[in-house]
């Protein structure tokens, strides 16, 4: 397994999850988060992989009956992200989340994307003007919006609206960044612009990505994870997992004879 | 070879000809349900055109301002509903007052925080319930509960919470509805960035659900104004010559809340009494008010889908 010089950001630790009626849709998962990497999480439809990522920021407490059985450690402070004492909000706040569908909110580009800041109490305009302006930027946007802040995000095209929701995800400085299948809804211009994105916000966070492309995977992704009906099945640097996987069930997905 | 090519020629021909009329079929039963729809609008339509005009012509001589400044008199050519629009409003006014805030927290609550069980699901019944009781049965609660258990006499201030009471189950009912119409994806969007659900709800669910809300409430006041029976079961007045107390004084505070204890009418009651006498020359009077009544309904009403218009037109799911 790959360890060199990289530091572990999180980890899951022996981590099942079941659903309210009782489905157990991850079976003892474990896997490192490295710091300043993209992660990515493969795998057929059905296989858990976005079950997994919303555990890393509780979102599964939104829906009574979920249980988690396991841990998600966040280094450097060993927070356990599932444990009962710690609060669901204060994980949000430190991991964020870019979904499948653009999903911005119906207010202006600049709410939007501030709307983490004033959760967070910010009342400072100057510090929310400099933050949005820097997420903005950040993801990539900011040359396209800068004249209409105030308008509409809906009047945005769908690889602006997602592009907007990783600036939204972006403004509060969080330490990992959880992508569920981000590039799914948009068409490939969009996908590309997206992907070189992430590949510049590793240099600042840490990426964990599910994604059902194979080649998305391959392309930004400096580790891999595949997962079958809720179980890990292999994790290594992309490298190895795309050119000499170790398990045979890995190689049949990668080569197409499955999923 | 050409023989063969002919003779799929003819099949592809044949196959051809038994879509077109299939097609033709097809639209034959679509022309004819449109046309049903339209038969069924027009007769709907009809029905309250008729009963509008109808009381717009018996009404007309009436349509001066004076019928408006005046207050009712035993003379039915100098009478007017000066009392009734203004206790009307009044009414309403306590009403949206009483009914919304109730309303909308209430349904706020039942959809964003209370668990999902039968306790729920019984509470869900009995409000839809509540929407379908008679009036009078309001009514009747309001008397025992409003006037004679809390004091409240049988003032503006009964009539707007019985009124309120009517309303309740119509805002709970639209609220919920329109908070269910915000996607999922939006309210995640929240939480993942650390929103409490009292953030969520008060920055996006009701935001959102606004319009929706809106169109409730109005509908809701837009029944109640025409509501008769549970404002005569309380007491209202029939026959009154005098406004409620100002709510401006001259004197400090200058505010005054007298007139909530104030007896009133309201305009249905007003139509009531007129109706019931014998002169015809009230009953001019009498279908004058109920084409005002109309025109208030359809007022508010037009109102409610101009402003669903406006506010939905920014928010697309």
């Amino acid at each position: 397994m790959a360890k060199e010089n990289s530091i572990i950001k999180a980890e899951a630790k022996n981590l099942n999850f079941y659903y309210a009626d009782g489905t157990k849709a991850l079976k003892n998962i474990s896997l490192p988060v490295y710091e300043d990497k993209i992660t990515a999480l493969i795998g057929p439809s059905g296989c858990g992989k976005s079950t997994f990522l919303r555990c890393f920021n509780r979102m599964h407490d939104l829906y009574p009956g979920n249980r988690y059985d396991g841990q998600i450690l966040l280094y450097p402070d060993n927070t356990n992200v599932l444990a009962k004492g710690v609060d669901p909000i204060e994980v949000r706040m430190r991991i964020s989340m870019v979904f499948q569908k653009p999903n911005p909110f119906p207010k202006s580009i600049y709410e939007n994307v501030a709307y983490g800041l004033r959760v967070r109490g910010e009342k400072s305009k100057a510090l929310v003007d400099e933050k949005v302006e820097e997420a903005l930027k950040g993801a990539s946007l900011w040359n396209e919006v800068k004249d209409r802040l105030h308008d509409l995000a809906f009047n945005l095209s769908g690889g602006q609206q997602q592009r907007l929701c990783i600036a939204r995800a972006l403004a509060t400085d969080p330490e990992i960044m959880l992508f569920d299948e981000p590039t799914s809804a948009l068409d490939p211009i969009a996908t590309v612009n997206i992907e070189e994105l992430m590949s510049t916000l590793k240099s600042k966070l840490s990426i964990l990505v599910v994604t059902h492309n194979m080649q998305q995977a391959a392309r930004i992704s400096d580790y891999t994870a595949y997962m079958y009906l809720g179980e890990m099945i292999e994790f290594d640097k992309t490298d190895k997992i795309f050119t000499n996987p170790s398990k045979k069930e890995t190689e049949d997905y990668i080569t197409g004879k499955f999923g | 070879m050409k023989k063969q090519s002919n003779k799929t020629n003819l099949v592809k021909d044949e196959k051809l000809k038994a879509t077109r009329t299939l097609i033709r079929n097809h639209k034959r039963k679509d022309l004819l349900f449109s046309m049903l729809g339209l038969v069924m609008v027009s007769l709907i339509l009809l029905t309250l055109l008729t009963l509008f005009i109808d009381l717009v012509i018996d009404g007309y001589p009436k349509f001066t301002f004076d019928f408006f400044t005046s207050f009712p008199s035993r003379r039915a050519a100098n009478a007017g509903i000066l009392s009734a629009w203004v206790g009307s409003s009044l009414v309403l006014l306590i009403t949206f007052l009483s009914a919304v805030p109730l309303g909308v927290a209430a349904g706020v609550y039942l959809e964003e925080y209370a668990p999902k069980n039968w306790f729920a699901d019984l509470i869900e019944i009995n409000v839809s319930n509540l929407a379908g009781v008679p009036s009078i049965i309001y009514g009747l609660l309001a008397l025992g509960l409003f006037v004679y258990t809390f004091k409240l006499g049988h003032s503006i201030l009964t009539a707007g919470l019985t009124l309120g009471l009517l309303m309740l189950p119509v805002v709970i009912v639209s609220t919920r509805e329109a908070i269910r119409s915000i996607p999922v994806a939006i309210r995640e969007a929240a939480y993942a960035v650390g929103a409490t659900k009292w953030q969520v709800c008060l920055h996006h669910v009701i935001q959102y659900s606004f319009g929706g809300i809106l169109t409730g409430v109005i509908i809701g006041m837009a029944r109640a104004i025409g509501e008769t029976a549970p404002i005569i079961t309380i007491g209202a007045l029939t026959f009154i010559a005098f406004l409620p107390p100002s709510p401006i004084t001259p004197d400090f505070p200058f505010i005054s809340f007298e007139w909530l204890q104030s007896g009133f009418t309201v305009l249905p009651i007003q139509m009531f009494n007129w109706l019931s006498r014998p002169d015809h020359a009230f009953h001019i009077n009498a279908a004058a008010t109920g084409a005002v009544i109309i025109v208030l309904t359809l007022l508010m009403n037009a109102f409610a889908i101009r402003l669903r218009y406006k506010i939905r037109k920014n928010i697309k799911w």
